[in-house]
């Protein structure tokens, strides 16, 4: 029987490793469909913004009260998956808390950390659930998460509460037994003389291996869940803080085709003979990003701040940066499953712009970053709008009048009005 | 005004110690005139020797290259950084936070690079060298006043402090809007929005901050940029409140506190 569950628990291991390690490596390949975009420069910096941004959590902490219940859970979860170790031995090996004995008296002081933790991490997710479905935070019942999205985040408190409450349930049916002469742990602990009440030693057992169990499937579950989830922001914001742009947030990408092209035009001398290749302005789908706009997207948790911020959003205009990398997500997926279904891209008469994301969206945006400064998972849905607005007014040709007013004035007067370039300095001849 | 431009200075074989950026705004635009002169009036009293481009200076091209049209704003580019680089332009003030924008942080990619400094943190220097002297009986002492941040100063170059140096220098109340600083509300010109009609919604951006700046109580509504201005001043009319609230440039600030 002993070694039956030894060699069920390898599979299962193996096989939620396994599915895991596919899924994220889909991923990456759906990233990669994105433009290549050299982000390795000044190593020094961006370690320090994985540190700061990724585990540090810095931009969370423009709003204190949600960035300590944010931590809680975080670094609950993570430090509770230490335990993880000892389980994952525990079920290779067929052994029973491999640790307690060597750990000695450290060994029960672990685990009533733990158990605190989880504690915290469970009454916070509560909080959390409360926040979007009883509170209705603005931000939490936009439209912009409507269907799936929404169940989505309640899927995952809910999965973490469900957890929580099998490591706690865990520990006091094992403490709850006859046999078990040490105290009971500091959370588990309540539980325990209700345990005792209820339920026999034999039964015991049955739960704290059902627990332990259901625990360990669970957190597979929940791990392969990630790649389908906005959760899989725990993992992301970390290359993505790496791999965050450095320049000025005020620096548009420079097109350095176009730079080219307008300085021949200016110096024909220099321009090469011969046909160059055509050229492809902005962007009008996802394969047209940049492989960090694709990761951007990826990592998007769908809280909402940059939405929150936007001025175009806070005013009832159509535009929402959230919606913006949620479609690029989107998007992004139904390509991925188009190439893995016809081994290439076939064309399915979609794109981004128009199908995902509407002219009137973009046309919102007053580039002022709100939503780049807020993102607490270094994302720039800015930097995906231009591209956007780049193919719109470059291939499409596709300006409101006003702007190609503004177009012709800035060609033929060289200031945006219809103002004669001689009058430029006419202030200096006025009092 | 006795405006000394590049081409002047050239002919005399003189060299400003700072170009002045004067952009299409401050040009053109009747209100942002205002700021122009009050700037230049800041620079004569304290006895910077500058110069302007003239009729030689052009739209920087951010409206273009933020509307989505490339082409243009690296036509507009290459001409300038050849007229600014033919007069080995070293240093350049401007009143305006996009122009600032485009030659600090764009203009050197495309070959043109230079020392470009925002007119906040010019005046900001001036004050803290003790060059600006202001008037006995102060203009703004003890006023309410509240600034509101330029995304192109702010979010883009981090400059946060230096208008408010500038403000608390004379004497002024500074009051904070609930969005200030990196929080702080666009004013809804940006991105080439002066240019074109808003989309739907429920408000206008600039209706929706000048309210924000009316609930301070404030009696001046201070910026850094000549779009914001305008945005602003629009704002505060559109509430009838332009007789109560002023809606000023710091420079404009400075200037008539200047003794």
């Amino acid at each position: 029987m002993h070694y039956l569950l030894q060699l069920l628990f390898l599979l299962v291991s193996g096989y939620a490793i396994w599915l895991f390690s596919k899924n994220i490596l889909r991923i990456r390949k759906n990233i990669l469909l994105g433009k290549p975009e050299a982000l390795n420069d000044q190593p020094g910096k961006r370690w320090k913004n994985m540190l700061l941004l990724a585990l540090g959590q810095k931009k969370m902490f423009r709003n204190p009260t949600v960035a300590v219940l944010h931590l809680v859970v975080y670094a609950g979860f993570i430090i509770i998956n230490i335990e993880m170790l000892e389980i994952m031995l525990d079920g290779i090996l067929g052994t029973h808390r491999l640790f307690e004995k060597p750990l000695g008296k450290l060994y029960p002081l672990l685990i009533n950390a733990f158990e605190v933790l989880a504690l915290l991490v469970l009454l916070v997710c509560v909080v959390f659930l409360i926040r979007r479905n009883v509170l209705k935070l603005k931000r939490f019942i936009s439209h912009d998460l409507d269907g799936w999205p929404r169940s989505d985040a309640n899927y995952i408190l809910i999965t973490e509460i469900i957890l929580m409450g099998l490591f706690l349930k865990m520990n006091a049916a094992e403490t709850a037994m006859s046999s078990y002469h040490g105290e009971s742990y500091l959370v588990s602990g309540y539980i325990v003389p209700i345990y005792q009440h209820m339920f026999s030693d034999v039964q015991l057992v049955w739960i704290e291996k059902t627990c332990w169990w259901l625990h360990i499937l669970g957190i597979y579950a929940f791990l392969n869940y990630l790649p389908y989830s906005k959760h899989l922001h725990i993992l992301l914001a970390f290359p993505n803080a790496y791999y965050a742009r450095l320049k000025p947030v005020g620096e548009m990408h420079n097109m350095e085709q176009v730079q080219q092209e307008v300085k021949y035009m200016m110096q024909p001398e220099l321009a090469p003979t011969g046909e160059s290749a055509p050229m492809k302005f902005g962007a009008k789908d996802v394969m047209d990003l940049s492989w960090k706009n694709l990761m951007d997207a990826y990592s998007c948790t769908e809280c909402g701040r940059c939405s929150a911020a936007c001025p175009a959003h806070q005013t009832g205009k159509l535009l929402s940066p959230r919606k913006i990398m949620m479609d690029t997500r989107d998007r992004l997926e139904e390509v991925g499953k188009n190439i893995e279904k016809n081994g290439s891209f076939i064309e399915d008469g979609k794109q981004l712009i128009n199908d995902y994301v509407s002219v009137e969206e973009l046309r919102a945006c007053t580039t002022c970053n709100a939503c780049v400064q807020e993102c607490p998972v270094s994302i720039s849905p800015l930097d995906i709008i231009v591209e956007l607005r780049r193919s719109l007014i470059m291939e499409d040709s596709n300006a409101p009048q006003e702007w190609n007013a503004m177009f012709s004035n800035i060609e033929n007067n060289f200031a945006p009005w219809k103002l004669s370039p001689d009058d430029r300095d006419a202030w200096t001849r006025e009092g | 005004m006795n405006v000394p431009t590049m081409a002047n200075m050239m002919a005399a074989g003189e060299t400003p110690e700072v170009l002045f950026w004067v952009g299409c705004a401050g040009s053109f635009d009747q209100r942002a005139q205002k700021i122009t002169k009050a700037f230049v009036t800041i620079l004569d009293k304290v006895g910077v020797k500058y110069a302007i481009l003239g009729k030689e200076e052009m739209c920087t091209g951010d409206p273009a290259r933020r509307a989505g049209n490339e082409f243009m704003f690296q036509m507009m580019a290459y001409q300038n950084i050849q007229i600014l680089n033919g007069y080995e332009i070293k240093k350049i003030v401007t009143a305006c936070p996009h122009c600032f924008n485009t030659l600090k942080n764009e203009y050197p990619a495309l070959g043109g690079s230079y020392e470009v400094i925002h007119h906040a943190t010019f005046l900001q220097q001036l004050i803290d060298e003790g060059k600006i002297k202001m008037k006995d009986g102060v203009e703004f002492k003890g006023k309410k006043i509240t600034y509101h941040d330029s995304c192109y100063l702010g979010r883009a170059n981090d400059i946060y402090e230096a208008p408010r140096k500038v403000l608390e220098a004379m004497d002024a109340a500074l009051v904070e809007m609930k969005k200030c600083r990196s929080n702080g509300l666009c004013c809804g010109a940006g991105g080439a929005q002066m240019f074109k009609e808003e989309e739907k919604g429920t408000t206008r951006i600039n209706i929706e901050r000048s309210d924000e700046a009316i609930e301070t109580g404030a009696s001046i509504i201070a910026a850094a940029c000549p779009f914001c201005n305008t945005m602003l001043t629009d704002g505060v009319k559109n509430r009838e409140k332009e007789n109560e609230v002023a809606v000023l440039d710091i420079a404009e600030i400075v200037a008539m506190s200047l003794g």
